[in-house]
């Protein structure tokens, strides 16, 4: 059971290159619900957080960890504006299908 | 600790509690008064940023330097014209609600906090708080689908490219151990630090930043936000955070990156070219003039972004000059644009303007100048604005993006000269309602600065060439 302290920063930025991957493919690859867009961009967010607090404890410095605080209290601002605009958007539109967001192409 | 450093900031943002209280014990002209309130408050904040002393606060993270002050003078001054123009054009729309004030002063706070931050935290932090109130703004007429879906894509595209920029952050951070500015740019300075990494890091740095300053391939928000959100909306896209985002590029491009330009200097050309010709390019097609508005943007933040490429004093001072330029030529445009109303609906088609030299020859002829001007043909302010980069580009030999930018502006002239000819040549259609005395004033003042621009130019390029000094510090 020594297999704990062979985790080092390396695994935790692999780990977090995943999630980033997933979150951003998330949003491009999805034809279905906005609301799966939001959680990909949680996603990122912690990917970034996982990477920040990895960066700290391995550089033996706070900053990253008061980052990550910062960076939580934000996404959940973010998480706020997202859906309260995702509740407007559905009571004009009557959908929250994303092939349904088309009304200017772009 | 140096707290009073950010005296303007603080300010600004107790005024806007303040301000926010009031509209909410207000019943009747909550707008109005709200209105008023917020543009004192710019002003007492435009008298804060000119009477501070410069220096740095809170540990490094917060600094005040020339930079800086130019900065957040012409970000109050783009915020302080389009609110003026927002009242009527709000009530006409029935969106007439005293919050709009409040969250365009909350962005001017996010706004300057970026162009005074020397960290990456303080640069995260105010980036978001400037990011969270424009996704509101370009959601405010919410009962308008267009502009909730403009909300909802500036949104969605907005939150990825601050999670790309965060994982920037969080990688330069890893791979050097600081988030300071001034550590990082003495870390760099030795070869031995810069590991790929870091290098990545930046790389998406550039990527969350570029998006913001709607510079291609990063613009693909840009035509539908400034279409769909509300016109007094999309005038502050056009003005404010365009300057505030392109000031704090500029500084960390030059700040903590600047040791590493051989590595970046190529991918700022790359993204300078291609939006140079998507905006040349991509706006000939277009009949909605806000669209095409859009793509005017994206084609100027190319040609702003040849005087970063050249990573020299002289080019920041020609991108500075450019942004002092662009951002009351464009505001006065888009005046303009407030202006065309028909039996009190907004018009936005290029083919409702055709014959306004007849039927309304003040505003073609103001219409006109924007257009030569935003063309970049001389003596109008955009032929100055372009020279100045383009000669620093010159100068440090970067000849190919010159000749592009040369290029590009031709083929950019054929669709601001057709607006012209649309509305000279034209048979004239009916005659727009009365505008409102405020745009008569925004496109006059913005109009007269692009005209005789040439005649006084020293100042304000001596102003932009101390402000790229203190960057250089």
């Amino acid at each position: 059971m020594s297999g704990l302290e062979q985790v080092g920063v390396g695994h935790f930025l692999v780990l977090s290159a995943i999630l980033l991957v997933l979150g951003v493919f998330g949003i491009f690859l999805n034809r279905k619900n906005i609301i799966v867009i939001m959680m990909s961009i949680e996603l990122i967010l912690l990917a970034v957080n996982l990477n920040l607090v990895a960066f700290s404890a391995a550089l033996g410095d706070l900053a990253g960890q008061v980052m990550a605080m910062f960076v939580l209290t934000v996404a959940a601002a973010e998480a706020a504006i997202g859906l309260a605009i995702v509740v407007v958007y559905f009571r004009n539109r009557g959908s929250i299908q994303v092939e349904d967001v088309n009304l200017m192409k772009g | 600790m140096n707290w009073a450093i950010a005296l303007p900031e603080i300010v600004l943002a107790a005024c806007g509690l303040l301000i926010l209280v009031i509209g909410v014990l207000r019943r009747q002209d909550a707008t109005q008064i709200c209105t008023m309130l917020t543009l004192g408050a710019f002003l007492v904040a435009g008298g804060l940023v000119l009477t501070r002393s410069a220096g740095v606060g809170y540990f490094g993270q917060f600094t005040v330097d020339r930079f800086a002050v130019l900065a957040k003078l012409l970000i109050l001054a783009g915020a302080a014209l389009s609110l003026m123009l927002s009242l009527d054009y709000n009530r006409r729309q029935g969106i007439g609600r005293f919050e709009y004030p409040v969250l365009m002063l909350y962005a001017v706070v996010g706004m300057m906090g970026m162009v005074s931050a020397t960290s990456l935290m303080t640069l995260y932090v105010a980036l978001e708080l400037h990011s969270l109130a424009l996704y509101v703004m370009a959601a405010f007429a919410r009962d308008d689908l267009r502009s909730s879906e403009a909300g909802l894509k500036y949104f969605v595209l907005g939150a990825l490219a601050s999670g790309l920029l965060l994982y920037g952050i969080s990688l330069v951070y890893g791979f050097s151990g600081t988030m300071d500015f001034a550590a990082l740019a003495h870390a760099l300075a030795s070869p031995a630090q810069v590991s790929p990494g870091l290098i990545v890091g930046v790389v998406f740095v550039i990527a969350g930043l570029a998006f913001k300053i709607s510079a291609a391939p990063f613009h693909m928000w840009t035509p539908d936000v400034y279409e769909g959100s509300p016109t007094a909306v999309t005038v502050f896209f056009a003005t404010a955070p365009k300057v505030a985002a392109m000031a704090l590029f500029m500084r960390v491009m030059v700040g903590p990156f600047g040791h590493l330009l051989a590595s970046w200097q190529l991918v700022i050309e790359i993204v300078s070219v291609a939006s140079m010709v998507l905006g040349a390019l991509a706006a000939i097609g277009q009949t909605n003039i806000k669209r095409l508005m859009a793509y005017s943007s994206i084609g100027h933040m190319g040609y702003a972004l040849i005087g970063l490429a050249t990573g020299t004093e002289l080019g920041l001072r020609g991108v500075l000059v450019y942004l002092i330029v662009y951002l009351f030529m464009s505001a006065g445009t888009w005046a303009c644009i407030m202006a065309m109303r028909r039996k009190g609906l907004a018009v936005e088609e290029i083919a409702d303007l055709s014959g306004l030299a007849r039927t309304d020859p003040a505003l073609a002829l103001a219409f006109g100048i924007f257009m030569f001007s935003l063309a970049g043909i001389p003596p109008l302010a955009g032929f100055f604005g372009k020279l100045y980069v383009f000669l620093a580009a010159v100068q440090s030999g970067l000849w190919a993006l010159a000749i592009i930018g040369v290029l590009t502006s031709v083929v950019g002239s054929y669709y601001y000269l057709r607006i012209v000819k649309v509305m000279y040549f034209d048979a004239p259609g009916e005659a727009f309602d009365r505008r409102p005395s405020m745009i008569g004033f925004v496109a006059a003042a913005t109009g007269l600065f692009t005209l005789f621009f040439f005649l006084f130019p020293g100042p304000l390029v001596a102003a932009a060439g101390s402000a790229a000094a203190a960057l250089f510090g």
